[in-house]
């Protein structure tokens, strides 16, 4: 193993996908599907091999590339992989494949669909597995565009124009990543002020970031609490989450909801945390207490809505309340509880997205006083939609009861109160996923919907891979758990570490 | 004292490459005269070729009348490599709407020798001769088609403006000649920490800086650039809006970070507000526009804010460095859009961005260039402008923070615009939908200006070595 550089190879799939579509005829969709699968399977299996060969007992960065890229910069094409990381590339991987047969059905332009998609993925697990700030920021980026051109041209219109979702999207998250950008450059500018020299690794960072002042901590950590709370839907900067999510094509939901939000969540812990603790720790229960607002009022957005997509947009919203909530709670089971959460939701909302897509596609509407019963008429969608609900509400034996259960236990010890509010939440939740679910799928059945055809072949990977990691997730916890407590535990040594310092000056 | 004339042989090379072009429009007849674009484009190249070879050649003349480090022949680069592309991209445009190639190709290159004389201008009156030899050339150069109102409107705008900014810039110049009794730059700085604060070098500070500012068309001065922008030939405007910047940017930075050492009077915190208004107005004026090239010139006002950041650096090294980097890849992607808006009025006599519908499916090509040379202005990654913002804005954090904030939220903001433009090309159909044929050196340029902007995005070590190395030779003396 050693020598092969398993990371870019995973990078670079899709990457080599999309350029062999370039070359190939526009018409044949069929074809060009097939190397989209292709690509994103190759990465699937890699990364799948590298999840389960990572050695946990000696934790830390492993599968590290390092090579000098700008040298008056000091930054490397520095690729490597830690027990959080590590879960967060699987799970895109395991999104881009799903996608992929996801939007089998996509016939306007397939050749641009698929060349922009599997650009998307491979921006967004550059993020996951880059670690040096500057690499990390050039794929936080790069996933923009391709996305805002995916809305305008395959997505659709209900309550908002899809050209309005896409360009509130794509401001959203560019203003957001301009007050980071100022973070990131603030903090490069100091470090290079303490070390001596430009070094952009995230080791070469955090070691800086001890000796950052209180003030200056506060600070930065605030600006990128705004660019990546802005990307992970935190109330109140959540708004172009459901809208967004509408207007979009299925792919583009799945790993917008899936993965992409996941890379705020990320990169708080990944960085913000790291980097400056002492602001983590000023900026905690801000973070809580926004987390928990964003719970409730996206719970409540959600019971409002008759459209499916929006009632997925807001839970999305609402379960980053969650994560929000377990970072604010700053210890490591905390911690372990949002990464967590954010593999099981990234794969519930994915399963829930390409369900709704295929509902959609075969009933041609999203709206639920026009539908019902089609747990007749389609029962293999209707199993799809069920998992996907039930992941939504956090059924014990699938995997996202297991993270939700954490974070409650990791905020019940700092914030009783706020923990309280949010395990009311769940209750929240299960009503509007259950009537959802009841309304859309149950009750008498139409008759306009009795000629059509339940979802095979491949419509079927999206329900058997992310439900068979749904449930198997559920019943062996210990595959995900133990890859981020070795993660978790490193980086909140390291916190711990610089507070005591901080404690002594 | 010795004359060291290899030099100047670039200068040379081109002041006789344009009479040559000149004396061949003479001589050839006029339905062969299509090859000259071709000539003056394969010459350029082998001045190009004779800058770079004369790289580490550096020294100055006439005791610092003429200053030829790396960080003039860097910008001699940009102008030539510009000048390559222009010319490159226009051949088709200039034997179908223009006509007159020789003069064409000749005052372009007198043009280039203009900007080439302004970088390694030592002092301030042969700083004035090239500004004027680069001048007069665009003057005739925007009035090309001359059948056509708008275009001689433009010329006679530039001709009344550019005069008007002259005279300033000549009035500045005078008075801190007559404040410090020398003309040579290097020579200004020292006297000039002698005479402290004085309300006349405050008065002859801020002429210098409007003279300069209407060049790089910074707000307030910017008023001219969109009218004659639009009543240019696009070649020319692309050229004006790259080379001219530049060259005056090359000036700026000579006069004020080297001649204004030493000047108790905070002229940092002027530039700075000048920087973020130019920031600010250029891109809120853009967003409405529907003109291709009113987009572009706004835009490129707003770009012209951006480098003007790297004026009130901390480190001055580090800003001029910044400068240098991000008007190199500036070059790429300004070319691209406007060699695209170039063979789209080629081919369809229009500049509305409305009639770009569905030039997605017409040219591909075209419509990926022009996406990806918006974007890299607008600072995304991974394309160049990314990089250059980045080197741009992590020298001011420190002392102008705030001046970041509006630089890289108004960027954001810029996507705004620039996506809409994109909207039209990708998602609407087109109104005619044949395809739009992109002829052999276009798609050079096309090419060219995309391969360079993506592979400055990706790995910018090489050029930012070269960067570092000519910032610091400007520092040397």
């Amino acid at each position: 193993m050693d020598g092969f550089p398993f990371l870019t190879a995973i990078l670079l799939a899709p990457v080599a996908a999309a350029l062999i579509m370039v070359f190939i005829p526009r018409d044949e969709g069929k074809l060009i599907k097939c190397i989209a699968a292709i690509g994103t399977f190759v990465s699937l299996a890699l990364s799948l091999y590298v999840y389960f060969s990572y050695d946990q007992s000696v934790g830390g960065l492993q599968f590290v590339e390092r090579i000098p890229w700008i040298r008056d910069l000091g930054v490397s094409w520095f690729m490597a992989v830690d027990g959080i990381s590590l879960p967060m590339l699987l799970l895109t991987n395991l999104i881009g494949f799903a996608a992929v047969f996801a939007s089998w059905n996509v016939n306007n332009r397939p050749r641009e669909f698929f060349i922009l998609f599997m650009l998307l993925v491979t921006g967004v697990m550059g993020t996951f597995i880059a670690h040096d700030l500057f690499i990390f920021l050039l794929f936080y980026e790069v996933v923009v565009i391709p996305i805002y051109i995916m809305v305008i041209i395959w997505g659709s219109s209900k309550r908002v124009t899809k050209e309005y979702a896409g360009m509130k999207l794509t401001i959203y998250l560019l203003i957001g990543s301009a007050f980071l950008l100022v973070g990131v450059i603030a903090m490069f500018m100091k470090s290079v002020g303490i070390m001596g020299h430009p070094d952009m690794s995230f080791t070469a960072l955090a070691e800086a970031g001890k000796q950052l002042s209180a003030f200056d901590q506060k600070w930065l950590f605030g600006l990128m609490l705004f660019g990546f709370g802005s990307l992970i839907s935190m109330w109140p900067f959540h708004s172009w989450s459901p809208d967004g999510y509408a207007g979009a094509p299925t792919a583009v939901s799945m790993i917008h909801a899936g993965v992409l939000k996941k890379i705020g969540g990320y990169g708080l812990i990944k960085i913000a945390l790291v980097f400056m603790p002492l602001g983590a720790q000023f900026w905690a229960p801000v973070m809580a207490v926004l987390g928990v607002a964003g719970v409730t009022y996206a719970a409540f957005g959600a019971l409002a809505q008759k459209d499916l997509k929006y009632i997925v947009g807001y839970s999305s919203v609402s379960h980053m309340g969650y994560v929000m909530l377990a970072i604010g709670s700053f210890n490591l089971i905390g911690i372990n509880g949002a990464v967590a959460n954010m593999f099981g939701h990234g794969v519930m909302a994915a399963l829930f997205f390409s369900t709704i897509g295929f509902i959609y596609e075969k009933t041609h509407t999203r709206w639920i006083p026009d539908m019902g019963g089609l747990a007749r008429q389609t029962p293999r969608l209707a199993v799809a939609f069920m998992l996907a609900a039930m992941a939504s509400l956090g059924l014990p034996g699938l995997v996202t009861f297991i993270p939700e259960f954490t974070i409650f236990v990791g905020a019940f010890e700092v914030y009783g109160g706020l923990a309280v509010i949010g395990i009311a939440g769940i209750i929240l939740t299960a009503l509007y996923v259950l009537r959802a679910g009841a309304n859309t799928l149950f009750g008498p059945p139409r008759d306009e919907y009795n000629h059509l055809e339940d979802i095979h072949g491949p419509e079927m990977v999206p329900l058997v891979v992310l439900g068979t990691v749904l449930v198997v997730g559920g019943l062996m916890p210990s595959l995900l758990f133990d890859m981020i407590n070795s993660g978790a535990k490193d980086i909140m040594a390291h916190v711990a570490d610089v507070l005591k310092i901080g404690g002594v000056l | 004292m010795q004359l060291d004339l290899s030099l100047i042989v670039p200068e040379i090379a081109v002041a006789v490459l344009a009479l040559t072009v000149l004396i061949f429009g003479m001589i050839i007849p006029a339905k062969s005269r299509q090859g000259l674009g071709w000539f003056t484009a394969v010459t350029l190249l082998g001045v190009l070729g004779l800058v770079i070879a004369g790289w580490d050649n550096m020294g100055s003349l006439y005791g610092g009348l003429y200053v030829v480090d790396q960080y003039s022949q860097f910008f001699k680069v940009i102008f030539l490599v510009a000048a390559f592309l222009v010319v490159l991209g226009s051949t088709r445009y200039v034997d179908r709407h223009l006509g007159g190639q020789s003069e064409y190709y000749s005052l372009l290159l007198f043009a280039t020798l203009g900007m080439m004389v302004m970088t390694s201008a030592g002092d301030f009156m042969t700083i004035y001769l090239g500004l004027e030899l680069m001048t007069i050339a665009f003057v005739i150069l925007v009035c090309f088609r001359r059948l056509e109102s708008k275009s001689l409107e433009a010329g006679m705008k530039y001709v009344l403006l550019a005069g008007m900014s002259s005279a300033v810039l000549l009035y500045g110049l005078s008075l801190v000649y007559g404040i410090t009794g020398s003309v040579v730059v290097s020579e200004v700085g020292g006297r000039l920490a002698e005479v402290g604060a004085n309300p006349l070098l405050m008065l002859g500070l801020v002429m210098l800086l409007a003279g300069l500012g209407f060049k790089i068309s910074a707000v307030p001065f910017h008023m001219w650039s969109p009218d004659i922008y639009e009543g240019a030939p696009t070649p020319i405007t692309s050229y004006l809006a790259v080379g001219s910047k530049a060259a005056s940017f090359a000036v700026l930075i000579r006069i004020f970070i080297v001649g204004m050492e030493g000047v108790a009077l905070n002229w940092e915190l002027l530039l700075a507000l000048l920087a973020a208004v130019t920031i600010i107005v250029g891109n809120l004026v853009a967003i409405p526009q529907t003109n291709i090239k009113r987009l572009l010139a706004f835009s490129s006002i707003a770009q012209a804010g951006y480098i003007l950041v790297g004026m009130v650096a901390l480190d001055p090294e580090g800003g001029v460095k910044g400068i240098m980097f991000y008007g190199f890849l500036y070059v790429f992607a300004t070319l691209g859009a406007f060699t695209v808006a170039a063979h789209f009025y080629n081919k369809t006599g229009s500049d509305e961005i409305k009639d770009y519908a569905g030039l997605a499916q017409r040219s591909p090509l075209m419509a990926a260039v022009m996406v990806i040379a918006l974007l890299s202005m607008a600072g995304i990654p991974p394309l160049a402008g990314f990089v250059g913002k980045f080197y741009l804005f992590m020298n001011i954090v420190d002392n102008y923070l705030w001046l970041a904030f509006i630089g890289l939220v108004m960027s954001m903001v810029s996507v705004y615009y620039y996506l809409r433009v994109a909207l039209v090309m990708y998602r609407n159909e087109p109104l005619d939908d044949t395809p739009i044929a992109v002829s052999g050196p276009v798609s050079v340029t096309l090419i060219l200006t995309m391969v360079v902007t993506v592979f400055l995005g990706i790995y910018p070590g090489p050029l930012s070595e070269i960067v570092n190395s000519a910032a610091h030779s400007f520092f040397m003396h």
